[in-house]
């Protein structure tokens, strides 16, 4: 499916801010140009799929169904590489106490990794998630247009 | 009053009136309905990451934490991580999903996918449950604050956030809040950031005191000079050494009045109105249950009851964030589902930068003002740390900053909430013919203010994780399977929020009841999350298959609803036939706002 041309309405452009005071009475008629067709490439989602989607035919659930489980497999895998990373902290202190006790420049390991170092690999799974999860919904509407 | 005591108030009422303006300011330049309403929903994912992190850090942020460390130690550098993972779960599964669904409130959300209309009533009531226990806590640091550093009655500080409290929400817009909370969130920062730099670099250059490596030794931290303490609460002590104290008043049910010596074997009951009094270099008695000597205060872990308590307490932490009624309602300024998630990944850039330093302050106040261990009211420990390690006008001028951060604190987390939860009460709690938001703040307000009064000693930082941990029980659950799982039907989301809610509120009523009787509490009792969360999910999820005939006849839209991609443009707004959508009302030339500068 191609994109559907449609025509469009669109805002000529402003006029210069020092006429502006003069031209903006209520009573007149904006200015407006009629475009037929909008430009190629733009991502006008094709009608169709979006209806089918809209009316949640049995494709269209059935797509929808797909992507829910696409996404949340996503943040499944990182809700558990979280749980693994975080959650692993605390049984391995209480299991091998000289690791906790281990010290780098007089300061014991366990509060540099717990005080410094966890919350930079949280913000890094978060932007690794945050540009999985934007691509693959750029995958999805672009397959919806085609 | 001494002069920098009458500073410090002096910079509280700073902070207030800054508040105030700011929320005035935008309210009176942006008058329209919408802006008053729901807040303009084009605010930038950066401001408004600042925004959600100023409402966020709260009392349990600033002074919890640090007197969380003093006490426990390493364990309770988790309090820290549990709050920024917590934005890091609400990114995985909530966040843009719950933005796309158009609701503002938690009752609003079960409303839309549940279809139900006595489970919104429920939800509402959970609501402000939840709102009620995260605010106390926040009172309560601020009766603390201002008994700590002035010459005045208990009741002074809880009312003087309420009543500022008020002046805003009622002055002021929730769009007006935007930019207050944002400048929140910079003023803690900066409060919090530049006292620990300086202080860190004051104890670094005295030598670290002689003292850094005492923290590794295994003794009691000692006290840096002559000390005197007045215990207002009956308190019991542990010593891990004999040591000599002077006392006046009743000891161990005896009055003492001179040289008391105390050995390590038996606890030592002291009663209210007593005063201790020790030497420079004595060894610290601390409150039963804290960690005595320095080593085990250092090292994380303990005995297994304690991982689990560390496991609750990530479970109740993580699970928790998603369910705060004032987070959710400011993810609802995001203009769709991508700058919801790109908020939240803000978020937890900005306070994990926070949560550097009230650890830093922590360890640095076992040094310093170990003296507060023999009180517990260890809270307090941030308050006193720059006029401790500094005496004289650089501490003050220290001590004076953090008390405007500390402030700042209170009133954001309070406003916040009294703001979100009183359109709830308002629309859903409250007979219809005296259905006000104006009364409902009001109530609300007075409704905390009433319980922060009622005697109780409890740490603000445990006191707030009851708080996450019956959010956890209740909205986490339905959230999490209401946006990801067709089958949650009506009565398995209500059964969900029943079993969790009421196995937080028996924790706490039992935890409660201990502290009134002296009787032991488990760690089950104390933090409740890992074994309240899981039979949440499990009970929702067995009485909706159970009830699978019942399913919301919406169900299929309100999925597409919330996951499909912002740009196929299924959002529907109930503000969207009214204002029009948001970058429309850009090129139209009306969003033109001052947010936008």
């Amino acid at each position: 499916m191609r994109p559907v041309r449609r025509a469009t309405v669109e805002r000529v452009p402003g006029t210069p801010s020092h006429l502006k005071g003069d031209l903006d009475q209520p009573t007149k008629p904006k200015r407006q140009r009629v475009v037929l067709g909008g430009p190629e490439g733009m991502p006008v989602p094709s009608l169709r799929s979006r209806m089918e989607l809209a009316e949640q035919t049995s494709w269209g659930e059935m797509l929808i169904r797909d992507l829910i489980n696409a996404l949340l497999r996503w943040s499944t895998a990182f809700a558990l590489i979280t749980l693994v990373l975080l959650g692993g902290l605390p049984l391995l202190f209480w299991q091998q106490p000289d690791i906790a006790s281990f010290t780098v420049v007089g300061v014991p390991i366990a509060w540099l990794i717990l005080g410094v170092f966890v919350s930079p690999v949280l913000f890094a799974l978060g932007v690794m998630y945050e540009r999985l999860s934007e691509r693959h919904e750029r995958e999805f509407v672009d397959m919806i247009e085609n | 009053m001494t002069g920098w005591q009458i500073t410090a108030a002096a910079t509280v009422a700073l902070v207030a009136v800054v508040t105030f303006y700011l929320g005035r300011r935008s309210a009176t330049l942006h008058n329209a309905a919408q802006d008053f309403d729901m807040a303009r929903r084009t605010v930038r994912s950066r401001r408004n990451a600042a925004a959600v992190s100023g409402e966020y850090l709260c009392a349990a942020s600033f002074l919890g934490i640090a007197g969380a460390i003093l006490t426990d130690g390493a364990d309770a550098i988790w309090y820290p991580i549990g709050f920024t993972a917590g934005y890091l779960v609400l990114m995985l599964f909530v966040a843009a999903p719950l933005r796309r669904s158009g609701a503002y409130t938690l009752p609003d959300f079960v409303e839309g996918r549940l279809d139900s209309r006595g489970l919104r009533w429920f939800a509402s009531l959970i609501t402000v449950l939840i709102a009620l226990l995260y605010m106390v806590p926040q009172l309560q640091g601020a009766q603390l604050a201002v008994t700590t550093l002035l010459p005045l009655p208990d009741w002074a500080g809880p009312a003087a956030v309420i009543g500022v409290v008020l002046v805003t929400v009622l002055g002021g817009g929730m769009r007006a809040t935007t930019l207050a909370q944002a400048f929140h969130y910079w003023l803690k920062l900066f409060a919090i950031a530049v006292p620990t730099l300086v202080l860190c670099v004051v104890f670094i250059g005295s030598g670290g005191k002689g003292a850094a490596a005492g923290l590794a030794d295994d003794a009691p931290p000692t006290l840096p000079q002559d000390t005197t303490v007045t215990v207002d609460t009956p308190v019991e002590l542990q010593v891990s050494a004999p040591t000599t104290l002077y006392a006046d008043g009743v000891v161990d049910g005896a009055p003492a009045m001179g040289e008391v010596l105390w050995s390590a074997e038996v606890r030592h009951e002291v009663a209210a109105g007593t005063t201790l009094r020790f030497d420079t270099g004595t060894p610290t008695p601390v409150v039963v249950g804290a960690p005595a000597d320095n080593v085990e205060w250092l090292a994380p872990g303990g005995d297994t009851w304690d991982l689990f308590g560390t496991y609750s307490l990530l479970t109740a932490l993580m699970l928790g964030t998603m369910g705060l009624p004032h987070i959710l309602a400011r993810f609802y300024t995001n203009p769709d589902g991508r700058a919801a998630r790109r908020t939240t990944l803000h978020v937890v850039l900005l306070i994990g930068l926070f949560y550097l330093f009230p650890v830093l302050l922590g360890a640095l106040s076992r040094l310093y003002v170990p003296q507060l261990l023999v009180t517990g009211e260890t809270d307090a420990a941030v308050l006193l740390l720059p006029t401790s390690v500094l005496p004289g006008i650089g501490g003050q001028i220290l001590a004076t900053v953090i008390v405007a951060g500390v402030f700042s604190a209170f009133l954001a987390a309070t406003s916040g909430l009294v703001y979100s939860v009183a359109g709830v009460v308002s629309a859903d709690l409250m007979p219809e013919r005296v259905r006000d938001f104006r009364v409902a703040a009001v109530l609300l307000a007075l409704a905390a203010l009433g319980l922060a009064l009622l005697p109780r000693q409890a740490d603000i930082a445990h006191s707030i994780a009851i708080a996450f941990a019956l959010a956890a029980s209740t909205f986490c659950p339905v959230l999490v399977l209401g946006i990801w799982w067709r089958g949650l039907t009506a009565k398995g989301a209500a059964a969900g929020m029943l079993v969790g809610g009421l196995t937080v509120l028996t924790a706490l009523g039992l935890d409660i009841a201990s502290d009134y009787t002296d009787v032991w509490a488990p760690m089950l009792v104390e933090r409740p999350a890992l074994v309240s969360v899981p039979a949440a999910f499990l009970v929702a999820v067995l009485v909706s298959l159970a009830s699978r005939d019942t399913k919301s006849a919406t169900v299929n839209t309100f999925m597409l609803r919330m996951h499909a991609p912002d740009r196929l443009g299924f959002v529907t707004d109930a503000a969207i036939p009214r204002y029009g959508r948001a970058e429309e009302r850009v090129r139209l030339g009306h969003g033109q706002g001052r947010h936008r500068r």
